[in-house]
């Protein structure tokens, strides 16, 4: 049975596309055939991410519009098999996100594939909400800030209302909380959120941490899915978060902290 | 002072400020979620309703929603200007 999963924030900037492209690539290295779609109309950037720009020709609404067939439209990762994008448009209005075209492009998708992975767009508009109509289950991708937290409440609330499990009356979709650009550092110093307070504002289970990481912007340099950097402490958050996504328990570990000599522990006391 | 009182009333830090202001934030946010969008608009035109008939300021009405699991009540306030209760009138209010 295929699921749809919705990478969501209501904020923009927080890391939903980058955790698609990793959850998505992390599904498919364990054997899972997933396809991650960019719903974010007009400002396509998904298809850089997993670096496949180039090779862009049709895109998610010429298939809604039915100028091109779902086949022609798909992208095949090179590095990952069983990997598959759905670039967005770049030049047409966020109208042509029609519910009942959104709709028979997922249905077409669950017959071939066993995760649809929908990256959405930032805000509460259309974009959005057809990004997480058809979600089974949700990441809420947020980051340990007050702006990002209160829209990750918000978000949810359109989850609970706006969804079509919501609409429909059937098992609410199932919610997991990714907190990303986490920086242990900062939590000891007191200057940042917890993961512990942001599990308590917005009470959803913690499918991950991602640590704030260099490594991150150089992935989208280079157009890889940051999970397939070995060296990367944010790639080692990823390949926790999918799985315990898919039912494994791991026990949440914390990024790594530097560690300070005494003397510098002591005069970081008083400072 | 004593060296318990320097561990004890160690001073909030950002984070711990952050999590308070969102928490009284988002309380407040969540109750006001679950109110119908269509309150301001009644007040509205309830307001104009009643200028017909009696000269009414605007802060004078008041429109509340509330949401207790399986009931919702609409409670509608109306306060009207003292020349009219000494005219016999009583306070109009109306709830649903």
């Amino acid at each position: 049975m295929s699921k749809v999963i919705v990478m969501t924030s209501g904020k923009g900037g927080v890391g939903k596309t980058t955790s698609s492209a990793a959850f998505a690539a992390g599904l498919a290295l364990r054997g899972y055939r997933t396809v991650v779609i960019d719903f974010d109309v007009g400002l396509r950037n998904l298809d850089l991410i997993m670096g496949c720009e180039r090779r862009v020709v049709f895109d998610f609404i010429n298939v809604i519009n039915g100028d091109a067939r779902l086949n022609q439209a798909l992208i095949k990762d090179k590095r990952v098999e069983n990997l598959a994008i759905l670039p967005t448009s770049q030049t047409r209005d966020k109208e042509a996100l029609t519910r009942e075209g959104v709709g028979k492009v997922i249905e077409e998708l669950r017959e071939t594939f066993d995760y649809i992975i929908c990256d959405s767009p930032a805000g509460i508009e259309r974009g959005a909400l057809m990004a997480l109509y058809f979600a089974d289950e949700a990441v809420i991708v947020t980051n340990p800030e007050i702006s990002s937290v209160r829209d990750s409440d918000r978000i949810l609330g359109v989850l609970q209302s706006k969804s079509r499990r919501a609409e429909e009356g059937h098992e609410p979709v199932k919610e997991h909380l990714l907190l990303t650009r986490y920086d242990t550092a900062r939590v000891a110093r007191g200057e940042m959120l917890k993961v512990e307070d942001v599990l308590e504002i917005l009470a959803i289970p913690l499918i991950g941490i991602i640590p704030e990481s260099q490594t991150v912007l150089k992935a989208s340099n280079l157009g890889t899915p940051v999970i397939l950097d070995e060296e990367s402490p944010a790639a080692a958050g990823y390949s926790e978060a999918v799985g315990r996504f898919l039912g494994e328990t791991i026990e949440v570990r914390f990024p790594k902290q530097q560690r300070r000599g005494l003397f510098q522990r002591l005069l970081w006391r008083t400072a | 002072m004593s060296i318990m009182n320097y561990f004890r009333s160690r001073p909030k830090t950002s984070a711990d400020q952050a999590k308070e202001r969102l928490q009284i934030l988002l309380a407040h946010e969540r109750a006001g979620s679950t109110r119908p969008d269509y309150l301001p608009r009644m007040q509205a035109e309830l307001m104009q309703v009643i200028a017909r008939y009696i000269e009414i300021d605007e802060d004078m009405i008041s429109v509340e929603f509330e949401n207790s699991g399986t009931v919702s009540t609409i409670e509608v306030n109306i306060e009207l200007p003292t020349e009219l209760v000494m005219q016999g009138s009583s306070a109009l209010a109306v709830a649903s």
